[in-house]
């Protein structure tokens, strides 16, 4: 198995970085100062800045588990982007202020809508192989849900 | 926020990550020439980090506070990463984390003197 940090990976894990910073420090903000304003757009912050947290921080370590957990992050991370993207346009009152998903990521420069994608492709190339049984490999893995 | 320090920033920063695309596109390592450019770019951050809290602690306009200094803080921490992150691979993925540090260089930027003509809450 390839290093999940190296090659391709390792651009990956520093756009990772950069999104697990700047929503982390958006959602610190943002609670620490005007929580009452928008409590569900900022706990969605909260939760994309821990999606995007757990992504790079299993990029960075490695190995089978950390392959799984984070094949389960960008998943959430790609459900979250899409339905928080929907749900802003259909009903904006819910959120008042940005968050990173909302708009599909428009502040972002729709960013937060590929990542998902850049990082599902690239975890399909490093996933683990099993000595056993030899892959002609489905999408997503049937035991993917099991390691969180 | 100082014109001229933004300007030097977003000239910087855009001949920072040109050149490193070129060199991602026809697969060249950087060289030092290129850290010369990212140090100096590095440098204005510096800078822009010192007087952006020196302007705001003089202002009389209610700009927010604690973002604004996060974003200062954020934009000089983001290339000298980027340059470390890139050096432990010399490849041409770590030209594309050069690439994506200047890039994010100048997108705080952009938020910087954003946050900077924003005043009151509307800032966040």
């Amino acid at each position: 198995m390839r290093d999940l940090s190296s090659g391709p990976g390792r651009t990956l894990v520093f756009v990772y970085g950069v999104f697990a910073v700047a929503a982390t420090g958006r959602s610190a903000i943002q609670l620490g100062t005007e929580a009452g304003n928008a409590p569900v757009a900022y706990s969605l912050s909260l939760v994309a800045a821990v999606i995007y947290l757990v992504a790079t921080t299993c990029l960075l370590l490695g190995g089978p588990r950390a392959w799984r957990v984070a094949v389960v992050a960008c998943g959430v991370e790609l459900v979250g982007v899409i339905a928080v993207g929907v749900l802003s346009y259909v009903d904006p009152a819910l959120f008042p202020d940005k968050t990173v998903w909302s708009h599909f990521g428009q502040g972002y420069a729709f960013l937060p809508l590929v990542l998902p994608f850049l990082g599902l492709a690239w975890l399909r190339t490093t996933r683990p192989t099993r000595p056993a049984t030899p892959p002609p490999t489905p999408p997503t893995p049937p035991t993917a849900h099991r390691a969180v | 926020m100082n014109d001229q320090i933004t300007g030097a920033v977003y000239v910087l920063g855009g001949a920072a990550a040109l050149w490193s695309l070129v060199l991602l596109v026809r697969d060249e390592v950087a060289q030092d020439r290129t850290f010369a450019l990212l140090a100096l770019t590095e440098l204005v951050l510096l800078v822009q980090l010192v007087v952006g809290c020196v302007l705001l602690a003089g202002t009389d306009r209610d700009v927010a506070g604690v973002l604004f200094v996060s974003y200062l803080v954020g934009i000089a921490l983001a290339l000298p990463i980027g340059a470390f992150w890139s050096l432990a691979e010399r490849s041409r993925s770590g030209t594309g984390v050069l690439v994506v540090a200047a890039l994010t260089v100048i997108a705080l930027e952009v938020r910087l003197v954003d946050i900077w003509s924003t005043t009151g809450t509307a800032g966040a």
